[in-house]
């Protein structure tokens, strides 16, 4: 708390010095590292190297603005076109050198940071993880690229969040709901971004927010909560039913199982703009199951 | 001959013990078995569930037990462990590259399917072995063996990296078999361990003269009159055999068969066949402790079961070593 109070008063400081300044510079930013970084006009080429920063640019309706994207971004189409420099954890530093770009957006926890910043480039490092996080890196970005519909933005996606919650049909609301992240187990917790998902569409998750976001299960955990439907992305599915006691869970047996494309767990997992889609693609298919 | 007896008694009970406690820990700590009687759900979790997995890490410890044993005797290094010819890196590659392609093409998924992770795995780390023996040229030359299992192993570990850089989905799942999980394992799991179990023992037990020549050196061995390479190769094909089979079924264990036989020759000298026998029962309670701590400690959440077999049995293997002049040296293997 104190840690955040400091940034933050720092962050204050630093502003109403820079004001004092007369304004020397029109636009400044303060990233999640608690970093103010600063431009002199709003940055026309972007490299990101994180897909919900990519999708948060585009959201905002400056695609155009993107030279280059890390590996893994692959929404909307028009990015997959552009060069990739790497992904977050192994960025390719000369790669994004070459492109000569006004600003990196990369996560906190990327590297080359620091590389980047001492070879002159700026770097806006931002860390979604939460439904909140949605919205926060949404006006941060839109404050970075000087537009000013952001929290419209973000006011279409709640509302689609929801108008998602309320397609469900009654039968769904508090259906006890295992979200199995990979075939660790490792499951959704209540405390994901996937959790705050599914406590928006009013169901149950079997894995309460104490055990952490992303907790490893014990199996029988599983089986013993006997939850009404499955979601699971059906790269983990296979082989399923032949874990031991699986199959005659209630989900099983019932063919309550949602499974999830590689495309959809990409909407699904990643706390950006699409949340309103992932949020569509659950209840789509607990209507189906429960319906 | 009595402290061998007395040490093989004592681990069959611990084993037995645990068994039996390892059945009442599940996913809310320890709890009463009384409502297994009463309650289907119940009952079926501890049946189907809690009692095959904890038997499946006593297979699997045994297994790696018998491997690290039969490793350390052939190769004469104290530092050998079952993952020396590689299968280790070779059952990684085999599980990457079918979760990698797992979903790439209908009649790679059709096939994936029918094999299984833990087909996978075995293949993986059986023909890792296979293109050791081939680089090395056969199994004659120790340090060549030795080499060419370094080789292996670093350039199949590549791969696996390589594999998950460029289909990153397939990251965590990897992570969860190279830290190891007994999990997933079930009854006919259980059964095929024991069956391997039994088969590699047999093999090892009549093998294991072969392993005392060979600790007087490979000159001695050959004027015994053993026709030391195909007992070599017929070692190897044990080594490969319980290794594969328990990485297969629970990932990379990470300790258990480095341990095993040290912490054995700790307590009793003895010639290789009882030292196989008596390393296999010391990874079979190791790892049923490390499973049974591993469900318990934060339930029900699990801590990967590797990271425990390494601080329990490197724990003490480190206190054994610094306690007296008791360190197992290479003269007395």
């Amino acid at each position: 708390m104190e840690a955040i109070m400091k940034r933050w008063l720092r962050a204050v400081l630093a502003t109403a010095a820079l004001g004092g300044a007369a304004g020397a510079l029109a636009l400044q930013v303060v990233d999640d590292r608690g970093v103010a970084v600063q431009f002199e006009r709003s940055p026309q080429r972007i490299v990101s190297v994180l897909p919900s920063l990519t999708e948060t640019v585009c959201a905002l309706g400056q695609c155009q603005r993107l030279v280059g994207v890390d590996r893994y971004s692959n929404f909307p189409d028009s990015v997959r076109s552009l060069p990739q420099v790497g992904g977050g954890i192994d960025p390719n530093i000369e790669a994004i050198v070459a492109l000569k770009p006004d600003v990196v957006l990369m996560a906190t926890s990327a590297r080359g940071a620091e590389r980047l910043q001492s070879m002159g480039i700026k770097v806006l490092a931002l860390e979604p993880m939460s439904h909140a996080d949605v919205r926060r890196v949404l006006d941060r970005v839109g404050e970075l690229l000087q537009v000013n519909d952001a929290q419209q933005v973000w006011r279409v996606i709640d509302a689609s969040v929801r108008a998602a919650a309320q397609s469900l049909p009654p039968k769904a609301r508090g259906a006890r709901v295992y979200f199995e992240v990979n075939s660790g187990p490792y499951a959704a917790g209540e405390a994901s971004f996937i959790g705050e998902t599914l406590s928006r569409l009013q169901v149950r998750n079997i894995v309460p927010a104490a055990l952490g976001p992303f907790p490893k299960l014990n199996p029988e955990f599983v089986v013993r909560a006997n939850p009404d439907v499955i979601m699971v992305g059906d790269r983990n599915f296979t082989g399923m039913d032949a874990r031991p006691g699986w199959a005659g869970m209630r989900a099983m047996q019932t063919k309550r199982v949602c499974i999830f494309s590689a495309e959809q767990s990409d909407t699904l997992v990643r706390p950006g703009p699409r949340m309103a889609e992932g949020a569509r693609i659950m209840a789509r298919c607990l209507s189906d199951r429960l319906g | 001959m009595r402290v061998v007896v007395a040490l093989g008694g004592g681990l069959l009970a611990a084993s037995v013990l645990l068994a039996l406690l390892g059945t009442g820990v599940g996913s809310s700590g320890l709890e009463s078995l009384t409502q297994v009687w009463r309650d289907p759900t119940a009952a079926q979790i501890v049946w189907d569930i809690r009692l095959p997995r904890t038997l499946g890490a006593w297979g699997a410890g045994a297994l790696l037990g018998l491997a690290g044993a039969v490793a350390q005797g052939l190769f004469r290094n104290p530092l050998a462990d079952p993952y020396l010819l590689g299968s280790a890196s070779g059952s990684s590659l085999g599980v990457a590259l079918a979760l990698a392609l797992f979903g790439a093409s209908p009649f790679a998924t059709h096939w994936l399917v029918r094999l299984g992770l833990t087909g996978a795995a075995f293949l993986g780390a059986v023909g890792a072995v296979l293109l050791t023996l081939i680089l090395a040229r056969g199994v004659q030359h120790t340090l060549r063996l030795l080499l060419a299992g370094v080789i292996v192993g670093v350039v199949l570990g590549a791969l696996v990296s390589l594999t998950m850089q460029v289909v990153p989905d397939v990251m965590q799942a990897m992570q969860a078999f190279m830290l190891g999980s007994t999990g997933f394992v079930g009854w006919s799991a259980c059964l095929l361990m024991a069956l391997v179990w039994l088969l590699c023992m047999l093999a090892a037990w009549m093998l294991s003269p072969v392993l005392d020549g060979l600790s007087l050196g490979e000159a001695t061995a050959i004027s015994l009159g053993l026709p030391l390479p195909q007992l070599r190769a017929a070692l190897i094909a044990v080594l490969a055999l319980a290794t594969g089979t328990a990485v297969a079924q629970t990932g990379l264990i990470a300790f258990v068969g480095l341990a095993a036989p040290h912490l054995v020759r700790s307590v009793a000298k003895t010639t290789h066949g009882n030292l196989i026998l008596l390393s296999s029962l010391m990874g079979g309670v190791l790892l049923m402790a490390a499973d049974i701590l591993a469900r318990w400690l934060i339930a029900p959440q699990e801590l990967p079961v590797g990271v425990l077999t390494a601080v329990l049995g490197g724990g003490y293997l480190l206190w054994l070593m610094h306690r007296g002049p008791t360190m197992p040296t290479r003269g007395t293997v």
